[in-house]
């Protein structure tokens, strides 16, 4: 086995060994998709349709945006990185790591979603599956990718609830899991698009589960791309080995610009 | 031929307006345990820091084994080992898998041996959070010998370790002296530096001021050797003995204690004294001033003799 794969074997023992990440991957997101699943039908009927992109939406926002953050300021502070610089684990190894074996865990979350749907919720199954597997992949990379720059540029642990709630609540109310797209007003719509989940189940919509979609679905599909790879570029060129060492390269605030692809998506794709 | 693994020269670390190191000089030859000493901010963590490539230098020059640490950082990795004073891994962790994992990164066949080695065995799949302080310690000296360095940067390795865990770490520093591979021991435990050291450096407010094997720097000092008597009839005891060359003397548990600078011609009346009258002698001892004493001159005093 070489280093890399060494790095991944336990970074995903580690999705399940610690509690935290054991909640976010698995126990939060199946456990909110069942009780949605049993509720919801029975309130809002159209939601039956909706109920695995939805769900599958729901377990990556929370085994990433929940999951990532955390566990990087607490390496950074607790003197993990500068044990792995002076061992010559690579920056890109650090961070890529955890959005992998993060990306694996979901999957498995996502997989047991779409076969159990059907069974337990009379769930309509997808009508294409590629595209509902590029969709999961464009998803996964985009709030990964978030969710590693969150990591990287909060100073503490405090910050990263906060910024990875001012995403992952505005996600559940305005992103189309729990609500349509089209039910929204139109300028908490336009917001809605700068949301990672919004584009998602635009995507969703229009090209894996047979409905509309509100706005260009391919489109979204590269915003959520985009987006995923432009966030893991700013990590990267972001990061600081400790909290005290003057490495960074650039001012955190040039995380905002991991924004750029979905606020161009508000003026290309309406 | 130069067969020193670390030269530093001019040195110099700043943050900001604060100086914490002020161009220092010093050199580490091969297969030498250095002890750098020093109080709480006299900038042994920058030294030891821009000296492992974590921190850049802000002055001077610094190489470790020819490599620049702040411009090579690559080389570097393989050639040094460094024990954190902070374990530094991540919580969950096992013993195994930590040693595969750095030795992975370091191209290396995993040590696996060293676990035996560092009494950590029977602990090998237990995660990083549940060992214990010293197991902890036990398993970064672990890892930061396992790819077998050059130079070892060893900070407070004996901290939070029981009598026989530290009494194995110096059999293992000893072992990898003989094997050539150079230590540096950053430290507050003045025994272990004094026990440990070829040569020892005493940093103060990030200036140099005492280099040299401990025996060197105890010698400098105007510290007073200690010569402790105790004879069958006391007679050193009564009032009328007047001993040359002391500074200083006490009594306790039925011994005189001296403190001496000329311990010749004190012994020499001792002995004389004892032999006058018709006393035995029991016990004497004599101990010379401690590198802790003299660190403790240096660093009240600011000044190195």
């Amino acid at each position: 086995m070489n280093a890399f794969s060494h790095h991944f074997t336990f970074e995903f023992r580690t999705g399940i060994r610690n509690k935290q990440l054991l909640l976010m991957n698995y126990l939060f997101p199946l456990g909110f998709y069942l009780m949605m699943g049993f509720i919801m039908p029975g309130i809002n009927p159209p939601f039956r349709a909706a109920i695995i992109p939805a769900m599958v939406v729901f377990s990556v926002l929370s085994a990433t945006l929940l999951g990532i953050p955390d566990p990087l300021v607490n390496a950074r502070e607790n003197g993990i990185f500068r044990s792995y610089k002076i061992n010559g684990v690579p920056s890109i190894s650090i961070l890529s790591m955890p959005a992998i074996t993060t990306l694996l865990h979901l999957t498995i979350v996502a997989v047991l979603i779409t076969v159990t749907a059907p069974v337990l919720f009379d769930a309509p199954l997808p009508v294409n599956w590629l595209n509902f597997v590029i969709i999961v992949i464009a998803i996964a990379i985009a709030s990964a990718g978030t969710s590693v720059l969150i990591g990287v540029v909060s100073p503490n642990s405090r910050m990263t609830v906060l910024w990875s709630q001012i995403i992952f609540v505005p996600s559940m109310m305005l992103g189309g899991l729990m609500l349509p797209y089209s039910m929204l007003p139109a300028i908490a719509g336009k917001f809605a698009q700068l949301l990672p989940a919004t584009q998602a189940m635009n995507a969703f919509n229009g090209l894996a589960m047979g409905k509309t979609a509100d706005f260009l679905p391919w489109g979204s599909v590269v915003i959520l791309l985009t987006g995923g790879f432009l966030a893991f570029g700013l990590a990267v060129y972001l990061f600081s080995w400790d909290n005290h060492n003057a490495t960074r390269r650039g001012n955190p605030l040039l995380a905002w610009l991991v924004l750029v692809p979905y606020v161009i998506g508000i003026f290309l794709l309406s | 031929m130069n067969d020193s693994m670390i030269e530093a020269k001019d040195f110099r670390k700043t943050y900001g307006n604060y100086v914490a190191v002020d161009s220092i000089n010093f050199d580490v030859k091969q297969g030498e345990i250095f002890g750098l000493l020093g109080p709480n901010g006299a900038g042994k963590t920058s030294t030891l820091e821009c000296l492992e490539g974590l921190r850049q230098s802000n002055g001077g020059t610094l190489r470790v084994a020819g490599i620049d640490p702040a411009h090579d950082s690559r080389k570097l990795r393989n050639v040094i080992g460094v024990q954190l004073q902070s374990a530094g891994l991540p919580e969950s962790i096992t013993p195994v898998e930590a040693i595969r994992f750095f030795c992975a990164y370091h191209e290396v066949a995993p040590r696996l041996d060293l676990l035996e080695r560092l009494g950590l065995r029977e602990k090998q799949d237990t995660q990083f959070f549940e060992l214990s302080a010293g197991q902890q310690r036990r398993l970064s000296l672990a890892l930061a010998v396992a790819h077998n360095p050059k130079v070892l940067f060893l900070d407070e390795p004996t901290a939070g370790l029981d009598v026989a865990s530290r009494a194995e770490l110096h059999d293992l520093m000893q072992e990898l002296k003989a094997n050539r591979t150079t230590i540096i021991l950053a430290t507050h435990d003045m025994a272990e530096a004094e026990e440990m050291s070829d040569r020892v450096a005493i940093l103060l407010k990030g200036t140099l001021v005492a280099v040299g094997t401990p025996l060197e720097i105890t010698a400098t000092g105007a510290g007073l050797t200690k010569v402790s008597v105790h004879t069958q009839n006391a007679c050193l005891s009564a009032h009328d003995i007047n001993l040359p060359a002391v500074s200083q003397h006490v009594t306790k548990d039925e011994y005189n204690i001296y403190f001496s600078s000329d311990i010749g011609s004190l012994l020499s009346a001792i002995i004389t004294t004892i032999q006058a009258q018709g006393d035995t002698l029991i016990d004497l001892r004599v101990e010379r001033p401690s590198l802790e004493d003299r660190f403790l001159e240096i660093t009240n005093t600011g000044v190195s003799r």
